[in-house]
């Protein structure tokens, strides 16, 4: 048996190592919105010949049209995203892209979002993670009848979420990263596996207790923990096999959000562990401590 | 019949000759030599065509890509509402679709999508055409606003010949009246023969106009044109004074409803706007096809390796059953069918990832048992039986979380985005065979393939 308890401080401190930038970021920084919410357009640009980001940049300016942003996603392709534009501009900036420089410059992906669609876009996705997150709380709620499990599990899922957003808050601001519908769809499956594996562990706490098994909560949470961790591991492995296949050679467009599932996997099958169940400790410590203070 | 495990083993090759046949390539140019027998014939999916009674069933097994994988064009369309009357407006936004609909056909593309979608306030067209990338001249066709007009031919002359000819822009006049002057078109029934007309309103300028042109006109065909195309011409009988005229024909309910929408498209004429549109170049999506079959490929191959290298015999069966699982997966993309997407590839790696996670509590279960000191034959049926209360409580949430992103029932407040509905179609679809092999298929498996030495 392992004795995962006494490191309570560890945890703690492992957790805020990658909580407190991603909090820093999150609030200095904040998320950085894609097309998808603020309306604008994003164009994948493919050249024939190698080329730098100022020499596309030039390209729009001549149009008269200013940039947000320019990154070069592979090789000779870049990713250039605008702010709203009327369509006859972008219709003329389309039409001498693929002219003037004849061959040289494919477009390979070009996407337009109107300004009030983004901005109904994101209200959606917002109901949308309301009503996953609701749901997932009464699926809690009903799976453990304690307040105590419940919470814990609570606050395990909240640290995994605030993990996911502080990580993209700082890929934002140091690497242009943006977070569109999919990084939501990826973080509320985040939630739902979060959820998921910590019910195992619980499960196996309770199936103790209800036992009525002879030992400290700690103790029985050690042995509880040592008995799901292999089986909690190997099953995250297989999933993080999967996604980091799909991060490394899954392509531009999939990447980010393969990267938010990886993220969330991993924060999950950590927190379970070592977030839920220790808080799930230090409430049983501090009930006890109470009792006797009576 | 599933009396015993070999049966149902037996059952599961036989499911898996048939997944196989589902997931066959498609066009497939199958060219080898096998000893004396040289094979040359394209492959193609099965696809069954059965008639039951008076019911005919007809499905090509056909994987359907989503406008990201095989490149094209998907267009949002916000239609102007504000000149029309509160009650037309649905109305009126079919049209609006029936005429976008025309001109996407005559472009040639294969295809194509044109559906409607009405939130509370808003009315809007969306459009997907499947390959078509360059869209500025697309875009300007379909956004502009119906064209309707009234035309008489040049010379008529009164023959049996002349009713079977079909009017042209050369070969008829502007008569002046144009959609502007109708105020609705209808279907209607007929009051004498119960057959399904088209009635027409016009407004009071055109009910005058109207009745100049059908006194000019009486016995000889009025053309419609829409969008510069004839769409019909009928021969007007007498001279309409009131402005309400009646089309009459052999009309089938369906073809009535057609013209009246094409009509009405001139008579309640919608502005329409581009609100979102993304391309995705072909070279782009046949990339991404590449790089998900690869990633999929090798995340598969590892979670196979890991598999086996830590459960050895019983990871091979895991790994076997899984197979069937990504057939099983496949074939019902065809069947329902599912569009796939980059997300929705994602989605079903995802699961693959999940799907595991059943055996795995199973094994784990199963080892736990055998070190009580349990016989391995009870450990294994036990660790069945115990695990399945936890595969059920994970898999659930997952499940509804898919539910509310797939957002069935089309509400509105809740995003209907196809990407994001893409990855949680496959995911849930992942995740529920996953009950089925993860649990009925593995235990087959193992109850008929696997042996192990009764320790003393």
């Amino acid at each position: 048996m392992i004795r995962f308890s006494k490191y309570l401080w560890l945890y703690a401190f492992i957790s805020s190592f990658v909580l407190v930038p991603g909090m820093i970021a999150l609030v200095f920084f904040g998320l950085r919105p894609s097309v998808d919410f603020t309306g604008g357009t994003l164009l994948e640009l493919h050249y024939a010949q190698h080329t730098t980001v100022p020499v596309v940049g030039k390209l729009f300016e001549d149009q008269g049209i200013t940039v947000s942003s320019i990154q070069s996603s592979s090789a000779n392709d870049y990713i250039v995203r605008l702010k709203p534009e009327s369509p006859e501009k972008l219709q003329l900036l389309e039409s001498s892209l693929t002219a003037t420089t004849s061959s040289d410059v494919t477009i390979l992906r070009n996407e337009t979002v109107g300004p009030t669609l983004g901005k109904e876009l994101l209200n959606k996705t917002i109901a949308a993670a309301l009503v996953a997150i609701i749901a997932i709380l009464s699926y809690v709620a009903y799976a453990f009848k304690n307040i105590k499990y419940g919470i814990s599990a609570i606050i395990a899922l909240v640290h995994d979420l605030l993990v996911v957003f502080g990580v993209f808050a700082l890929l934002g601001h140091f690497q242009a990263v943006e977070v569109d519908t999919l990084f939501v769809t990826a973080f509320l499956t985040t939630m739902s596996f979060s959820v998921h594996d910590t019910i195992v562990v619980f499960d196996r706490i309770r199936e103790m207790v209800r036992r009525g098994e002879k030992m400290p909560f700690d103790a029985l949470c050690d042995k509880a923990l040592t008995q799901t961790i292999g089986r909690s591991l190997t099953n995250s492995m297989t999933i993080i096999f999967m996604l980091v296949a799909l991060v490394l050679l899954g392509g531009s467009s999939v990447k980010w959000f393969a990267f938010a599932l990886l993220i969330g996997t991993i924060s999950g099958t950590y927190s379970s562990d070592f977030v839920a169940t220790p808080i799930l400790i230090l409430w049983d410590r501090w009930e006890k401590r109470k009792k006797k203070s009576i | 019949m599933f009396k015993t495990p070999r049966r149902i083993f037996f059952f599961l090759l036989l499911l898996t000759v048939v997944l196989v046949a589902f997931d066959l390539p498609e066009n497939y140019h199958l060219k080898t030599t096998v000893g004396p027998f040289s094979i040359d014939r394209i492959v193609n999916p099965l696809s069954i065509h059965i008639r039951v009674l008076n019911f005919d069933i007809r499905k090509d097994l056909k994987t359907r890509l989503g406008l990201d994988l095989s490149g094209g064009t998907h267009l949002v369309l916000d239609a102007d509402m504000k000149d029309v009357a509160t009650g037309d407006r649905i109305g009126a936004l079919d049209s609006v679709a029936k005429v976008i609909e025309r001109r996407v056909n005559l472009f040639g593309v294969s295809e194509p999508i044109v559906q409607t979608a009405r939130t509370a306030d808003s009315y809007r067209i969306i459009v997907e055409l499947p390959g078509v990338t360059d869209v500025n001249a697309a875009v300007s066709l379909i956004g502009q606003t119906a064209k309707l007009e009234f035309r008489e031919f040049k010379d008529y002359k009164d023959s049996t010949e002349s009713a079977f000819i079909i009017p042209t822009l050369d070969s008829t006049i502007a008569t002046g009246l144009t959609g502007k002057e109708l105020k609705r078109a209808q279907v209607q029934f007929s009051t004498q023969t119960g057959e399904p007309e088209v009635s027409l309103e016009f407004s009071n300028d055109g009910a005058t106009q109207f009745a100049q042109i059908t006194r000019r006109l009486v016995g000889k065909p009025l053309a419609i044109f829409l969008d510069e195309l004839p769409i019909t011409w009928p021969r007007v009988n007498t001279e309409i004074a009131d402005g309400r005229a009646v089309i009459t024909g052999s009309f089938s309910q369906e073809n009535a409803k057609t013209l009246a929408l094409q009509l009405n498209a001139g008579a309640l004429p919608v502005a329409v706007k581009v609100v979102e549109k993304r391309t995705v170049g072909a070279t782009l999506g046949q990339e991404s096809v590449r790089q998900s079959l690869q990633a999929g490929f090798i995340g598969l191959a590892i979670v196979a390796v890991f598999m086996i290298a830590k459960y050895g015999w019983l990871g091979c069966l895991a790994v076997s059953a899984l197979f069937l699982y990504g057939l099983l997966n496949f074939a019902l993309y065809r069947w329902i069918p599912v569009t796939l997407t980059l997300p929705g590839v994602a989605g079903f790696l995802l699961s693959i990832g999940m799907a595991v996670d059943s055996n795995i509590l199973i094994f784990e279960r199963f080892k736990e048992e055998k070190r009580l000191g349990k016989p391995w034959r009870v450990a294994m049926e036990l660790g069945f039986g115990k695990a399945w209360d936890s595969i059920r409580d994970a898999n659930f949430t997952t499940i509804i979380t898919c539910l509310v992103l797939f957002n069935p029932g089309n509400w509105s407040v809740l995003p209907s985005s196809g990407l994001v509905r893409g990855f949680a179609i496959t995911l849930f679809i992942g995740v529920v065979t996953s009950l089925f092999t993860g649990i009925i298929v593995t235990r087959t498996f193992i109850r008929v393939l696997y042996k192990e030495k009764e320790k003393k």
